[in-house]
Parts: structure tokens; sequence; C-alpha cells
């Protein structure tokens, strides 16, 4: 035994001695998961959120969270001698007086962009795999409030460097909690500790986006990835794979160096994006002041889409009993975003509903073999899609030399023509893939290879294809819609009434499938 | 004689009436504002350069600015605009338009120094307005504070031309130009004269020291060093979000999948 063998084994057996952990580490370190790329994206938003608390806490060490009135004399010549709040100066003073501090603040900046986009990518792997259905419907629903969560947080920390663009933001920001019916001055008034903008509102929103937040983030996310261990990963369906096993590869060494080696490769690009492309350059901005604002104001990308519901919404107000409805902030601002994050956290209980699904799914669903969700998922990614696009209308109307009224009734129109045709075109491509799917199977593939019959004729010769090839495209169940009988033994009604006939309609519309071939038919091909 | 006091007693009676005078004094108001016009034509008719401005003006601008530069359905009247106006708008070779589009775009001059000159001269003796501004005097290396410039820019400039004089969207596919490598000269003209859709800045409302202030700040916002990389077109979190969406995710994507494919 070599001395460092020996100094390992000894550390080890100490450390056994007095926890007991070799047992659970032999357990756990062995933990098989399944391999294939798509589980990678969710790691991408961890490692992310791992910057993103490395770079904060540097942040923090300078940023002063105070809107009390300096007078800038640092080193950026253009805003000398103006009075600005203390935020404002500070996080001046962490991008040009700090050594590394623009680097760590752009790097924190990317990083938050990076990590929504990956938390958002993360969510259509899981949605569109239909990773969400029994028994994840609880860490579905953890995942909804991270992104929620993540959105919020997002935008505080906009808001704190107190520059033109983030107070800009804070007014829309408190324009959205005013249109609260009855409530929303007094929200308004609560959240602000008096009158926009106030000295209060910095200090606060810097509490929750230091403490807070990022506090239920970590709870959150521990329970994500205990949930994700305790219930394994789902895999791909595939030969060998099934819903009581898990094939893959194991904790140690395989993805501890995987993991470890993507955790590198996520901070590295997220440096080289801090240390080459600019974000958010406040000093360009100017310090807030209620009075300015900016052509191309825009929240970051995550909240784009609100802003383009903002914008697109025609100006209507409904004045009663000594109260105004602002139906253009309200509507946008809370009653369709509130639809859509609700919709989203139950779809995996409406679909369970709807299919009488009381099964456990471990493995996944290939898209095409779920049209209907398939196609759901893709009208209100286009639904988010349109509105993102009219969040930029502005400059996409300078850019691309259109006019921004256009682009307004563009996406007015197509906020409510596109999901509809978007949902209509990815269910028939999901139907005409399992058709090909099915053609594969029942013919094989095309070989280009012509052969002449002795009659003359010349046919193609179609090669089979792999026993796992065939049985990947053919082992999906292919549940069927539930039915309604329409009256019970005794001739009255049955049970349930509209609600059992709503089911049976969105059933039917769920479980439209081509038909998979079974076992014989494939068999049959091997007889050509 | 009964019909005409059956109509005087028509309840449309009193609102035509009215409607007449404001027409009969309206016209007789702007005729009465085209007359000094004429005269000042006529008094400088012998002055060479005018005439020269007015043979261009009837070859390359009356087609839509009429004969008299009184203005069409289609082109504003140049009477009283000044030589600054000419001065920008042609120098800048924002007129002639190439095309009817909602606003004229900036471009390479058509007419040279010499030409435009004639015709601010030209445009000029129609009506007073704004001169033609002297570079040199404008000053504003000496007297534009650009920190002064940059809070005045912020507070009167910034929700069209963008925080950092990119250039903003207007309505109906009009827009706020950039700033950038605009002759200091010609930003002056534009706030004193408020080209398309910009409003003027008179004297008081913005002083020729506030005015130098802003220009100060253009000119070091054209100067401002791409300070934490690539600027990314300066237009705010668009861009932002667009390069996350491309290049990040798409390195980050890519990694993943070269990961999944590799050896174990």
């Amino acid at each position: 035994m070599k001395a460092r063998e020996r100094v390992a084994g000894n550390v080890a057996g100490y450390i056994d001695d007095r926890t007991g952990a070799a047992k659970w580490a032999k357990k756990n370190l062995t933990k098989v998961f399944p391999d294939h790329w798509s589980f990678m994206l969710g790691e991408i938003a961890l490692y992310s959120f791992i910057i993103l608390l490395l770079s904060g806490t540097f942040l923090t060490f300078w940023y002063n969270p105070s809107q009390n009135e300096v007078v800038y004399n640092g080193s950026y010549v253009p805003l000398q001698n103006l009075a600005m709040s203390e935020s404002y100066a500070s996080t001046l003073r962490i991008s040009f007086d700090i050594r590394g501090g623009l680097l760590m603040r752009q790097i924190h900046h990317w990083a938050a962009l990076i990590f929504m986009a990956a938390i958002v990518v993360h969510l259509l792997r899981v949605f569109f795999t239909g990773a969400f259905r029994k028994p994840r419907e609880a860490n579905w629903l953890i995942g909804i409030g991270l992104l929620t969560l993540g959105i919020v947080e997002g935008f505080l920390g906009y808001s704190l460097p107190d520059d033109l663009l983030s107070g800009t933001g804070i007014r829309i920001a408190e324009a959205i909690i005013q249109a609260i019916p009855v409530v929303g001055s007094y929200l308004a008034f609560f959240a602000f500790g008096g009158a926009f903008p106030g000295h209060s509102f910095i200090p606060r929103i810097y509490t929750v986006h230091v403490l807070l937040i990022p506090g239920i983030f970590l709870a959150l996310i521990t329970v994500h990835l205990m949930l994700v261990w305790y219930q394994k990963h789902t895999q791909y369906p595939g030969p060998g794979r099934t819903e009581k096993n898990v094939v893959g590869y194991p904790l140690m060494p395989v993805y501890m160096a995987k993991a470890g080696g993507f955790f590198f490769i996520v901070f590295g690009i997220t440096a080289f994006l801090g240390a080459t492309a600019s974000i958010n350059p406040i000093w360009l901005y100017g310090p807030y002041t209620p009075g300015q604002i900016s052509a191309g104001s825009q929240p970051d990308w995550y909240m784009g889409w609100l802003d383009g519901l903002v914008r697109m919404f025609p100006p209507l107000e409904t004045h009663a009993f000594g109260h105004t409805i602002s139906w253009n902030i309200l509507t946008p601002g809370v009653i369709i975003p509130g639809i859509l994050f609700t919709g989203m956290a139950l779809y995996p209980f409406i679909e369970s509903w709807i299919m009488n699904d009381k099964a456990e799914h471990h493995l996944l669903d290939r898209p095409r073999n779920a049209p209907n969700r398939t196609a759901l998922g893709a009208m209100s990614l286009s639904f988010m899609l349109v509105a993102l696009l009219n969040g930029g209308n502005d400059i996409i109307a300078t850019h691309f030399h259109l006019t921004i009224n256009g682009i307004m009734w563009f996406t007015r129109i197509g906020l409510i023509v596109v999901p509809p045709i978007v949902f209509i075109i990815t269910k028939r491509l999901c139907l005409s893939l399992q058709r090909a799917d099915r053609d594969v199977v029942l013919h094989g593939v095309e070989t280009g290879r012509l052969v002449m019959m002795p009659s003359g004729e010349f046919v193609e010769v179609h090669a089979p294809i792999s026993e796992a090839k065939k049985f990947v495209l053919t082992q999906h169940a292919q549940p069927a819609a539930l039915t309604v009988p329409a009256s019970d033994l005794n001739g009255t009604d049955a049970p349930g009434g509209i609600k059992a006939k709503l089911r049976a309609r969105l059933s039917k519309a769920h479980a439209e499938q081509v038909p998979a071939p079974t076992a014989t038919e494939a068999k049959a091909l091997d007889h050509h | 004689m009964k019909r005409l006091s059956h109509m005087r007693r028509h309840k449309f009676a009193a609102p035509a009436l009215i409607a007449a005078a404001l027409i009969t004094v309206g016209s007789a108001f702007s005729m009465a504002s085209a007359l000094p016009t004429v005269q000042h034509q006529q008094t400088s008719s012998g002055s060479t350069i005018v005439d020269e401005g007015k043979q261009i003006f009837l070859k390359g601008c009356s087609s839509c600015h009429g004969l008299n530069a009184e203005g069409s359905g289609i082109a504003p009247s140049l009477i009283g605009v000044g030589a600054a106006a000419v001065d920008f708008q042609v120098g800048t070779g924002r007129m002639p338009m190439a095309d009817m589009s909602q606003q004229a775009m900036r471009k390479r001059p058509i007419y040279d120094a010499q030409q435009t000159a004639a015709l601010a001269a030209y445009v000029a003796s129609l009506a007073p307005g704004p001169k033609v501004v002297d570079p040199t005097s404008i000053n504003w290396e000496r007297d534009g504070n650009v920190a002064d410039g940059g809070t005045l820019f912020r507070t009167n400039c910034a929700m069209c031309h963008n925080f950092a004089a990119q250039g903003g969207a207007l309505t109906n596919g009009k827009y706020a130009p950039t700033l950038m490598g605009v002759e200091p000269k010609y930003i002056y003209e534009a706030m004193i004269t408020g080209p398309q859709s910009m409003p003027k800045f008179s004297d008081t409302t913005l002083t020729p020291k506030d005015k130098a202030d802003i220009i100060a700040w253009i000119q070091a916002a054209d100067k401002e060093p791409a300070t934490g990389g690539a600027s990314l077109g300066r237009v705010g979190p668009v861009t932002e979000g667009l390069l996350v969406w491309t290049l990040g995710l798409g390195i980050l994507i890519g990694v993943a999948v070269w990961l999944a494919m590799k050896a174990r």
C-alpha cells in the first residue's frame, strides 16, 4: 500500500468510525442516473445559481442600499458633481473604482439571464417529455415556484442600481400594483413606505433580494434535488428500460466528473460573457429621477413578455363606486400572467384528470407520442413569444425600419390568432411523425437500392430497422379515451352530467393517436 | 324677401355665419402675413445669391413645397422657417427626400455647401427666421459642461433619442435618429428649428449655454469607450437577451450535448 493510499484510508476510517458514513456513501455514490443531454439543462440553472451566490456576495461588499442623496465624485467624469442616490453612486464605484468590480457585476447579470433561460429550457424539456406526471407533480410545482421567484428576484436585482432604467422599471411595477382593484393604492403605499419613489423601497428590496428570496431558493432547490434523488430520475424509453428500473451510469465517478466539469464550463462561459460583452451599462443611463425616461426602456428578457402585453393592451378603464379600474394595466399585468402561471402549475393535475391516469410514469414520452400535450405546449410558447416580440417593438421598429404601430397591431392580432394555428399545426405534425414511425416499423427504411424483378418491374429494397429501434418506436402505451355511458342500467342519465361529458370530450382530443404497430404487425415485416 | 328672413331664422344660420366669419378673418390674416414675404422678395431681388437659391428651389424643391414655398398637402410651408432649417435639412441630405416615406432620412447631401447656402438665403429672404449657426460660435468645448449636459439630455432628449443618443422609435414609422457622428452645428440647428417630429427648443427653454452643455455631452457619448466589452448597440436589455439566448444558451446546450456524447 502506498503512503498516499494509507493516509486516505486513515482519514476515511476516522470519519466512518464517527459517522458511519461509509455505508451511506457506498449506497449513494453508486446511485445510477440516466444519460442524456437534455437532463443537463437544469444543471445549467443550478450552476448559474451558484455563480450568482458567489458574484452577488462580492457585490454586497461595496453596494450601499440607500436612497440618501450624495454628490458623485468618483472617476467616471461625465457624471461628476451630479446629485444621485447612494445606491447608484456605490454601483458606479463598483463599476469604475473597485478592482474587478465591473467584471463581477457583469458576470452577476449575465448569470442571472442564463439562470432564467436555463430554467425555461429545463421546464420545456420536463413539459414536452411528460416528466411532470405522477409521482413528480410536487416537483413540477416547486419548479414553477422557482421560475416565478426567479422572475421576481431578477427584477429586484435590475432595480437595485437606481439608475434611470431601473427606476423606470420600478415605476411600472408600482403602476401594476396600483392597478389591483380596491387595495392597489394601499399596497403601493405599503410597499414604498409612502409615495413613489420615497426612501424605503431600495433598502427593502435589497433585503428581499440578498436574503429572503435566495434563502427560499436554496430551500426549494434542495427539496427539488432531493425529490429527484428519492423519486429517481426519469429516463427515455429504450431496450431494457422499464417503469421499475433506471438504466445509466453511477454518480461516482461518471457524473461527479461530468457535473463537476460542466460547472466549470458554465462558469467559464459566464465569465467570458462578463469579460467581453457589456451588460446594463448603468453609467450611461444616469441617476434615476422621476422626471426622466429613455427611449427603449425595456425589462430583462424574462419580463419582456409581460412588458409586451402591457404595451399592446388597448386603453380601457371603467369607473365604478368611486374607484377606477385600469383594465389596460390590470389585464396584461395581473390577470393574464395569473391565468398563465396558474394553468401551468395545474397542468399535471388537469392531464391526469382528463385521462383518469393514476399510474406512475418513470419512462418519458417522446413529444410526438403525446400530440395534444405537445401542441398545447407549443401553443403556450407561441403566445409568450408573440408577447415577447411586442416587448421589443421599439427596437425592432428602429432596426428593421418598421412602424411601431404596425408591430403592435401584428402582435395584438397575432396573440389571438397565432396560438390556435400553432396548436393545429403541431398536433398534425406529431400525428404525421407517428405515421412516419409506423411506416418505418412496418416497412423498414428506404435503402435507395433498386432491384429489377424477373417481370421487368423495379422495386426499391427496404431494410428493416434494428430491434432496439423498433422497440423505441412501438413501446409507448396509447391509452384510450374515456367514454360516458349514455345512461345507467336503470335508464336514468349517467352520473356526472356536464363535467363527465367535458372530461370525455377532452379525453377524446387527448387520446388522438396514430395506432402504434402491434407485435404481430411488426413481425409480419420479417416475412416480406 | 320672405325667403331670406326664413333663412335668417334657420337653426344652422348662426353656426354658418360664424364659420364664414372665421374663414374670412383667417384668409385675411394669412394673406396679410404672407404680404411681407412679397415685399421682401421685391427688395432683395437684386441679390444674386437669393436669385441663385430661387432657381435651385424652383428646380429641386417647388414640386412639393410650392412655387413660392407656400407648402402643399404633402410638404410644409417654408415661409419663416429660416436659413438654419434649410442648412440642417439640406446640409444633412434629408432634403430633397429620396421617397415619400414617413420621415426624411439622413443621407449624402444632394447640394454642395454653396448651393445649400444659396437655398438658405432664398428661404431666409421670404420671412425672418433662425439664422445658420456658425460652428465657431457654439464653443461647446469651452462652455459645455458634460455632466450638466447629461442631465439636460436625459430630461429633454432621451425619451426619444435613447439614453445613449442611439435613437429610438416614434409612432407610425417615424423615429428619432441616432446622434452619433452628427456635427455640433447640425445638433444646434435641430434644437432651434425642430425638424420633422422634433420640438423646437427656443433660447428660453434651453439657453445657449444649455445647448452647449447638451452638445458637449453628446460629443462625449460619441467618444464613450466600450467599457465592459462589446457595447451591443447601447439600446438596452433587448440585445442582451438576444445574446443570452443565441450565443450563451447556444454554447451551453452545445456543451451539454457534447458531454452526453463523451465516452463514460
